[in-house]
């Protein structure tokens, strides 16, 4: 401690650079090591565990999208289902017509999505809260009605069957296991996206309209314009998911996107975290995960123990797993690394 | 004592053993098999917004419960494992590949819904898993050529269509036939099953088609447009709300036609009461399963078995369920065809014996019906009996018809 008192000033400076230089090494090591690990362990699985986590990681991708919108810039969304097939009919729309192949279809259901999230952020301007929850919960119950009504493009209730991916002969790995990379790098860039847009200016923005609208708006905030910008970004991300499943699953109908998929996304939001991108992926194991998990428990009452999982979850972390956890080991980080500097 | 126990038990041992080589010997199992066991998967709604048809897997389960009662098939349990799809796809498909990869069944019976099929048709035919007795309609599923590893179990639309055009021909030989049908596969399924049963009278018999959109609010105005093209018959190709409608329309409208109804929309509860039970008076539809509400049959040895299963298997509250009978003559179906199999449990001698059926009779069909295949006919029942409103209920009349389908 003594030691630490008698640094001067520019020894301090150094020392803070160095603990910040630290952090980074630490951070990038993990997250490289988290991706090696991601890249690694679906040819230690089965082919039925890879397509698993592979809807794990697009339920993720459009988890995020919903965060972006609900945990940062405030506004509830149950409509984000409705988006999600959006995104998923772009996609097969165009390899089922048009012969597109599968990886050219993400861009324009990305651009498709962005422009319906922008179109419906517009109304939604006026609306709040609960209010603005319902609105969304208009997209969700019209979107499989619009989808059988527009049946000479979406095939009706029918739907459409997609012809399967197939991976690069030269790679010599089956499809599982092409997919769930394909889906990877898409979640790698999604979650990459979503870190520079929020840790920038314009993610300030979102939390300061989150926050207190009135002032974000005396600072000079264009409160419209932003909210506006948090929607269409938002349906943006859930649109590729959307494409993403439809890719992977070979098959769209009306029935695949009920207003159960949007409660799903919120679900999965708010367990993981709703102001946090690693919660994303959380609340894509949990979508994932927990129904099966239920069914195993009890054939009787899945959905009775489905719904004590999320009580028991957000009894224990309130502000999902990655919301609670994730001060508490940042904090617990900071604790350890000041002891040790205080040892030396 | 000891030594007598050691000795009784080493012959045992010995007798098993000789009794175990004679079966693997004998035995050739697929996936999913063993000397003890046959794991069979399925996927039905049990919630969402098609769970009604739930009971069918329901029934299917106390089914096979009760031959395990009875010592199996061959001495082997049937394993059955039948899980939730909400009505889902890719919840199905989610579900499916979970049963064939991870619990290894040895085939998919009796899975439901005709966009829960569809996703996994091509998943399935892929991996020579067999897909057996799909409980959906539509005529697309009877394609062994290019799915030998899928097999329908219901009359196809078009062949029930087929047989309102074998009775036309024979008991209304000029008739003019208006065809009122729903803008899809399905409801084209009736459309070109009536004209292949037709022939080469169609075009002249057919004077006028309308379809309809589901989004449509009425159909009043194609009743009123296949009216006005001087038509003596009818025929409905409409789910309830629609055929309700027409029932309705056509009745008020004064017009006389004989009129054909579809089964998919004839349900006394949801479609003769609300368009009104006098106005149904006379038209005919088509069935194959014995109506457990019918009192005709509920004298007979057949009804009342029917009836004590379901009342021993906690299932007394789905007994005027006609989708109760249903499951049940698919799970007997599947029963006999593993009986059939005998000790050769392989994928592709299930698929052998399914299409091998051969006048195969089911308790809770109606008299008559009896189900065969063939390596070229993945359609079981062919048959239906026609059927005619009385103003409280059906009616049946004539003799069991045939149809091809389409």
């Amino acid at each position: 401690m003594a030691e630490s008192v008698s640094l001067d000033g520019t020894a301090k400076l150094a020392m803070e650079r160095e603990t910040r230089m630290a952090i980074a090494v630490w951070r990038w090591a993990g997250t490289a090591a988290l991706i090696a690990v991601a890249v690694v362990l679906p040819f230690t699985l089965s082919n039925y565990h890879v397509f698993e986590l592979t809807q794990v990681m697009i339920y993720a991708i459009a988890v995020l999208g919903l965060n972006i919108l609900t945990g940062y810039n405030g506004q509830i969304s149950l409509g984000h289902g409705g988006f999600f097939a959006a995104g998923a009919y772009t996609a097969a729309i165009l390899m089922h017509r048009y012969g597109v192949p599968y990886w050219a279809t993400l861009a324009p259901a990305a651009l498709v999505c962005f422009g319906l999230g922008v179109l419906f952020g517009l109304p939604a301007l006026r609306f709040e809260g609960p209010y603005l929850a319902l609105v969304t919960l208009a997209m969700a119950v019209a979107m499989p009605q619009l989808l059988k009504y527009f049946d000479n493009w979406t095939g009706g209730k029918q739907g459409l069957v997609l012809v399967k991916p197939m991976p690069p002969p030269e790679l010599g790995i089956d499809r599982d296991r092409w997919l769930y990379l394909f889906v990877l790098v898409v979640l790698l860039v999604a979650i990459r996206v979503a870190a520079n847009l929020l840790n920038g200016r314009t993610g300030r923005a979102f939390v300061a309209i989150r926050d207190h609208p009135i002032a974000a708006a005396a600072m000079g905030i264009n409160t419209a314009r932003y909210k506006t910008l948090a929607f269409g970004t938002s349906t943006l991300f859930t649109g590729v998911a959307g494409a993403l499943a439809a890719i992977v699953i070979g098959f769209v109908a009306p029935e695949s996107f009920t207003l159960f998929l949007s409660l799903s996304f919120l679900i999965g939001s708010a367990v993981g975290g709703i102001a946090t991108i690693g919660g994303a992926i959380v609340g894509g194991f949990f979508i994932e995960f927990v129904p099966n998990f239920a069914n195993d428990i009890s054939d009787a009452a899945p959905w009775a123990i489905y719904g004590l999982t999320m009580l028991l979850f957000m009894y224990v972390m309130p502000r999902g797993v990655v919301g609670t956890l994730g001060p508490w080991l940042a904090h617990a980080m900071q604790q350890f690394r000041s002891a040790r500097r205080a040892a030396k | 004592m000891k030594a007598k126990q050691m000795i009784v038990a080493g012959l045992c041992m010995a007798g098993l053993m000789l009794a175990g080589n004679a079966v693997y010997a004998a035995g050739q199992y697929g996936p999913g098999v063993t000397d003890t066991e046959i794991t069979i998967g399925n996927t039905n709604p049990y919630s969402g917004p098609a769970s009604s048809y739930g009971i069918n897997g329901k029934v299917h389960a106390a089914y096979f419960a009760m031959i395990n009662e009875k010592g199996g098939i061959n001495g082997r349990k049937i394993n059955y494992i039948t899980r939730d799809d909400s009505y889902s796809p890719p919840k199905t498909v989610e579900l499916v590949r979970q049963m064939v990869e991870q619990d290894k069944v040895f085939l998919l019976f009796g899975t439901l819904g005709t966009p829960s099929n569809m996703a996994i048709h091509g998943y399935l035919n892929e991996n020579k898993v067999p897909q057996l007795f799909v409980a959906t309609g539509a005529d697309q599923w009877n394609d062994p050529k290019h799915f030998p590893w899928t097999m329908m179990w219901l009359p196809s639309y078009g062949i029930e269509s087929h047989i309102y055009a074998n009775y036309i021909l024979k008991n209304l030989p000029n008739a003019k036939i208006a065809v009122l049908y729903q803008n899809d596969d399905y409801g084209k399924d009736y459309l070109n099953g009536l004209r292949a049963g037709l022939g080469d009278k169609a075009a002249k018999m057919i004077v006028a088609t309308q379809s309809y959109e589901t989004t449509d609010p009425t159909v009043d105005q194609q009743v009123v447009a296949l009216q006005g093209s001087g038509a003596d018959v009818l025929l409905t190709a409409a789910i309830p709300k629609f055929a309700a409608q027409t029932v309705r329309k056509v009745y008020d409208i004064g017009w006389k036609p004989t009129h054909f109804l579809n089964s998919v929309g004839n349900s006394v509860g949801t479609v003769m009461k609300p368009a009104g039970l006098e106005k149904g008076v006379g038209i005919i539809s088509a069935a194959h399963v014995k109506d457990p509400t019918d009192p005709q049959w509920q004298n007979t040895p057949e009804y009342k078995e029917w009836l004590a299963f379901m009342n021993s298997h906690g299932l007394s509250g789905s007994i005027t369920d006609v989708q109760a009978a249903i499951g049940y003559s698919y799970a007997q179906t599947l029963v006999e065809v593993l009986k059939m199999c005998g000790d050769n449990l392989t994928r592709e001698n299930v698929m052998k014996q399914a299409a091998s059926l051969h006048d195969l009779k089911l308790p809770m069909l109606l008299p008559g019906i009896t189900l065969n295949t063939s390596a070229n006919d993945f359609d079981p029942i062919k048959q239906m009996q026609l059927q005619k409103f009385d103003g409280t209920t059906w009616q049946l009349f004539g003799e069991v018809m045939s149809g091809s389908g389409t």
